[in-house]
Order: C-alpha cells, then sequence, then structure tokens
C-alpha cells in the first residue's frame, strides 16, 4: 500500500512537471503580453518591467528559472497585482474556494445518494418520477441559470437570503446550493442505476434466501455494493466542482481562486497562470489518488500495489 | 413418513406489458421428510419459479395466483413478509447456481455465514456462532476453517465457494433445501464431490431437497423421485427407478434420448425438435403438441388429464386414456 501510493506520487509529479512545461509554453504562445494595455505604455516602462520580471532574458531561461521555482512551490510574482506573489494569492483565496467546493460535496453527497436509494426502489413510483424530473433538470441547466434562479427568488422575491458576498452561513446557503445541483443530480442518477444494477443480482438473492429483512438486503448487502462506483466519480467531481465554481463565484461575488483564475488569463498574468493551473492540477491528482485508496477499503477485490502483475 | 411440503394446484404468474405468462400452471407435487426430490426440465419450464414460489422470493412482476404451499402443515401462500423471513434461511434455504456470483463480493465469508446465525439463533453469543460455523465449514470439507471465515469471496474457486454456499444453506438445520442447479457451473469433477456432499449432509441433519436440474444424469445418482416439467407443467411425476426404466412421456423419452451414455455411439445422441412454445399465448390442447412424434387430432384440442398408469407414476399425456390403442 505504502509502496504502491509512493508510486503514484512519484508519477504524479511527473505529470506535474509535463503540465507545468506545456502551461509554460503555452502561455507565451498566446499573443499579447502582461503589460499590454489598451492605452499603450511607453517603451522604457515595458522594458523596466521586463526586467523587473526577469522577461527580458530568452525563454529557454525563462522556462528553467520557472520549473527551479515550481520545484519549491514557488510560484512567482503576479505580474498584474503589484507586489503580490501567485502563492499569496492561493493563501488568501484557496480556503474560500475549498470552503464552498466541500460544503457543495457533502450536500451533494448527503442528498444525493439517499434520493437515489429512494429512486431505485421506488422505481416508476410518484417519487422517482419527481426526482427524474428534477435531476434531468439540474444536470442540464448550467450553474449561472440556477444560481440566478435562487437569486430572484430566494433574494429579491423572498427576501431570504443576500444575493452576494461571503461569509456568514445565510451568504453561503446559495453559492453552495448552486453549486450543488449538478453533482447532486449526477450522484442520484448514479446511485439509482448502481442500485437497480446491485438489486437484481445473485448476492442479493442469496441474502433475501438466508432470511434477512428488507432493510438488512438494501442497507447492507446492495448499498455498500452500489456506492462502489459513485465513490470513483467522486474525486474527479471534487475537482471540478473546486476548479469549475469560478461562474458562481463571479455571480455572487465570492473572493475565490476561480474567478482570480479567469481574470489572470484576460490579463496574461503568465504566472498567475501557470501557478493556478499547476496548483489545480496537483488538487485533481491528490484527489483521484485519494478515491483510489479508498476504493481499495471498500472492495476487498481491489488491492493496490498489485496491479499490471 | 410426514410430507415436508405439500404443493397444491400452484399457478404462478408474471404479469408484462405483453400479458400474462403462466409461468407455473396447477402444479402439485409432494415431499416426504428425508427425501430427495428432482426437478427436470429445459430453460424456461417453470423449475425455478416453482422454487422461487414455494420460498416466496419470486421477482418482481411475478406472483403467486392460484395455490396453497403447505409446509410442515402452514401454508405459505398469504404468508406475511416478517412471517416468511423467519422461516428462510431457517426452516428452508437455497443454495444458487453460479456460485461466483451468489456471495457478496465486498463482505467476508465469516460475515456472510454469520448474518444466518443471527437472523435466526439471536441466544448464540459470538463464540458460539463461531464455533458452529467452523464446524459447518469442517463439514463441507473446507480445510483451514479458521482462515476461510476471514477471507472474501474472490478469495476462493468456484467448487469452494459452492460448499461455502452448502455451509451457509445448512447452518440452521433446515427442514427443506432447494438447489437450483448447484453443479451446472462447476467442473464435471467438482460436480460429483457436491453432489455427494449434498447428500450426505442432508441426510445427517434429515433435511428434504428439492433438486432442480436440466440434467437427467446429475438425477439418477441422489434423487427419489423426479418430476418433469415442461411450460409451467408437471409431464410427469415417477419414482426414479420408474422414470429411467419406465419412462411414460413423450417429452420424458425425448429427455432420455438427448443425454449422453458411454455405450452409445456417435451420432446417437437425439435433439427435441423444435422449442418450447411462446407461453403468452393461451393454450387449448397440450402444450408438447407440436414437439412431439406421437401426437394426435385430441392434443391439439384439449389438455390431457393426469392418469396413473402405475402406483404413484402421473402422466399428463392422452395416450394413457383407456380408450388408447396404438395405430398399427
Amino acid at each position: 500500500m505504502t509502496k504502491y501510493i509512493l508510486k503514484r506520487i512519484v508519477m504524479s509529479i511527473f505529470v506535474i512537471f509535463l503540465i507545468a512545461t506545456a502551461t509554460f509554453w503555452l502561455c507565451r504562445a498566446i499573443p499579447g503580453g502582461p503589460f499590454d494595455k489598451e492605452k499603450p505604455l511607453n517603451a522604457t516602462t515595458i522594458a523596466n518591467l521586463n526586467k523587473k520580471f526577469h522577461l527580458d532574458k530568452p525563454v529557454s531561461e525563462q522556462y528553467v528559472d520557472y520549473m527551479v521555482g515550481v520545484a519549491k512551490f514557488d510560484f512567482g510574482p503576479s505580474y498584474y497585482h503589484i507586489n503580490e506573489s501567485v502563492n499569496d494569492y492561493i493563501d488568501r483565496c484557496f480556503p474560500v474556494s475549498m470552503t464552498l467546493g466541500v460544503w457543495a460535496m457533502i450536500v451533494a453527497t448527503l442528498l444525493g445518494i439517499p434520493a437515489g436509494i429512494v429512486s431505485a426502489l421506488k422505481q416508476n413510483g410518484w417519487q422517482d418520477n419527481i426526482l427524474k424530473v428534477l435531476t434531468t433538470l439540474f444536470v442540464s441547466l448550467p450553474n449561472f441559470v440556477i444560481a440566478s434562479g435562487l437569486m430572484y427568488f430566494l433574494g429579491i422575491k423572498l427576501r431570504l437570503l443576500p444575493v452576494s458576498m461571503w461569509g456568514t452561513w445565510k451568504e453561503m446557503v446559495m453559492p453552495v446550493l448552486a453549486l450543488a445541483a449538478y453533482p447532486l443530480s449526477y450522484f442520484t442518477k448514479m446511485m439509482k442505476s448502481s442500485m437497480l444494477e446491485v438489486l437484481n443480482s445473485d448476492y442479493i438473492r442469496t441474502a433475501k434466501a438466508k432470511g434477512a429483512s428488507n432493510f438488512i438486503v438494501i442497507y447492507k448487502h446492495a448499498l455498500k455494493n452500489a456506492l462502489l462506483p459513485i465513490i470513483t466519480v467522486m474525486g474527479p467531481m471534487f475537482a471540478s466542482i473546486i476548479t469549475g465554481s469560478f461562474v458562481v463565484e463571479k455571480l455572487f461575488v465570492i473572493p475565490g481562486l476561480g474567478q482570480e483564475f479567469t481574470k489572470s488569463i484576460f490579463n496574461r498574468d503568465y504566472t498567475m497562470i501557470m501557478g493556478l493551473t499547476i496548483f489545480y492540477s496537483i488538487l485533481l491528482i491528490a484527489s483521484i489518488l485519494i478515491v483510489d485508496v479508498l476504493y481499495a477499503v471498500v472492495d476487498p477485490r481491489i488491492k493496490l500495489g498489485k496491479e499490471g502483475k | 413418513m410426514a410430507k415436508v411440503l405439500e404443493v397444491k394446484d400452484l399457478c404462478t404468474s408474471f404479469f408484462t406489458k405483453f400479458g400474462e405468462v403462466k409461468a407455473v400452471n396447477h402444479v402439485s407435487f409432494d415431499l416426504e421428510e428425508g427425501d430427495v426430490l428432482a426437478i427436470v426440465g429445459e430453460s424456461g419450464s417453470g423449475k425455478s419459479v416453482t422454487s422461487m414460489s414455494v420460498m416466496g422470493l419470486v421477482a418482481k412482476g411475478g406472483k403467486i395466483v392460484n395455490g396453497e404451499i403447505n409446509f410442515c402443515g402452514q401454508n405459505l401462500v398469504g404468508l406475511p413478509e416478517k412471517e416468511m423471513e423467519k422461516l428462510r434461511g431457517k426452516e428452508m434455504s437455497m443454495i444458487f447456481q453460479d456460485p461466483m456470483t451468489c456471495l457478496n463480493p465486498v463482505f467476508t465469508i465469516g460475515n456472510q455465514m454469520e448474518e444466518v446465525l443471527k437472523f435466526h439463533h439471536k441466544e448464540m453469543d459470538k463464540q458460539q456462532r463461531h464455533d458452529k460455523m467452523i464446524e459447518m465449514l469442517e463439514k463441507v470439507g473446507m480445510s483451514n476453517p479458521e482462515e476461510r471465515l476471514k477471507q472474501y469471496p474472490h478469495e476462493l474457486s468456484g467448487g469452494m465457494r459452492q460448499r461455502i454456499m452448502i455451509a451457509l444453506s445448512l447452518l440452521c438445520s433446515p427442514k427443506l433445501l432447494i438447489a437450483d442447479e448447484p453443479t451446472t457451473a462447476l467442473d464435471v469433477t467438482i460436480q460429483a464431490q457436491i453432489m455427494d456432499l449434498m447428500r450426505e449432509l442432508s441426510q445427517e441433519i434429515n433435511t428434504s431437497i428439492i433438486l432442480i436440474t436440466h440434467d437427467l444424469g446429475v438425477v439418477a445418482s441422489i434423487a427419489k423421485r423426479v418430476i418433469v416439467m415442461y411450460c409451467g407443467q408437471i409431464v410427469e411425476n415417477a419414482a426414479i427407478k420408474e422414470l429411467y426404466y419406465n419412462p411414460k412421456h413423450p417429452y420424458t423419452w425425448g429427455l432420455l434420448k438427448a443425454l449422453p451414455r458411454l455405450d452409445m455411439k456417435e451420432n446417437e445422441l437425439q435433439p427435441i425438435p423444435g422449442s418450447t412454445p411462446d407461453l403468452l399465448l393461451e393454450m387449448k390442447g397440450c402444450p408438447f403438441f407440436d414437439r412431439c412424434e406421437h401426437a394426435m387430432e385430441c392434443c391439439r384440442e384439449a389438455q390431457p388429464p393426469y392418469y396413473e398408469v402405475e402406483p404413484n407414476h402421473l402422466v399428463k399425456c392422452w395416450r394413457y386414456h383407456p380408450d388408447f390403442k396404438e395405430e398399427p
């Protein structure tokens, strides 16, 4: 197990190296530079700025410098925000995005799994039909529509919740719901189909033949098996919630990382783009690794470290 | 001898969007204490549905529409689910066809076996349950029983898993064991071992067995009586020797001809031509009419009744009508 995890970490470092390289060169390939403004700055200023951020050096040298920095988890200074480094930004904004993402994930899991079970047990009943409509709706609606809808009804019409800012629980409810809508519906649908499949399997019949009550059949024998596919998607889903929260962050004026990420691309803030890309990849890789380890804990058939033999 | 099971006029139907499928159609049979009864028939002949009806585990969409199932004097048809749960696993248990998929992959063998005792013997403590499981695993011939309890199903072979299933189903010494094609998914060498094991253990704890199979060869080694089913109906019901030496129904003849034997020359196996009729269609005559070499006009028109050709040998065929004469 430990050996497997170490192996995966080494592989991940290699992957991150590739991602860093690719983003570095792609950033340089985008036309325009960090100091191109609508009103052009004069040549000396640009030269000074370039010199300050070492952009006057040959690109290959910049690449080496940058990679050395990344190896030390130093993503360099922001070209756009004066006197702030990318690391400062991550330190300040990531906890906000993380809180938002974790809550959305908790809501999605805690509601999605029971909803999926209900949907499977009452297949074609009214509960299932309602859930079918709702999940299809929320899987297909983009989250800015959901966010605007929530703002309009809960915020403006009913005046229950504040429509923007971040901090108190009241301010958190709407962004969390808007962000959780997709994974929640997705988990419900997935849990339903997985539960239905498991309930038809032979070992469920065995459990019934042993005299197990309906409750034990569903919550012991079926549930653990039905959860396996959900656990598989949880890692990537979590990463995509965190990285994909920028629309919601923007709409609710939440000072998170996602918002900054989109801004940095327009600003050609090279170090910010690269730093956040690498940071997000580390996040994604880590969450997938955690899920793989978790998977082995739940499913005894999976033995980590023996694969490929 | 006391009757363990008495099935009277059982009808189980599945209600599909195309109509009612009569999977089990007026089936009656008895099973005496300690006996082994074999139910033989093709796929879809209703043998599994009959046994699932007895267990009260008919799949979704299916329903017992008529008849009685008297188990130790208690009618199981219409019995509340809670009562059935108390019987299942304790008084009657079941072994299934595919041991590879019948055990829950995410729980240990010990966990799955212990569950039966937890359900039905609440008075037992942890140590007693453990001892009982070890005893049972030794009985079914598992080496290192302590170790097995901690293992997961995927760590065992098919034959071993079927032994576990047998141990599991006999833990509470049930009065009735239904074995639904218990050896079909196993190697031929393992098949004989499993059959022997089932026979020995059932004699030891005086369990009656219903053995469901489509293999008449398997039947010969273990059963006392054989029921031949076709299209949800019993077409012949006879003691094992009677059935092999004096089969009466043309369908049974067909089954026996389709059975390979050591003294057979090549190409001597004769399949029964055609396939089973669609159970959705209402049948006026004998369901075997289309495939029967000996069919007569009356077979198309009306269902034959049961004729008792010998004591305790029932056949559902017009050939045994008192007025029937073989055409020259």
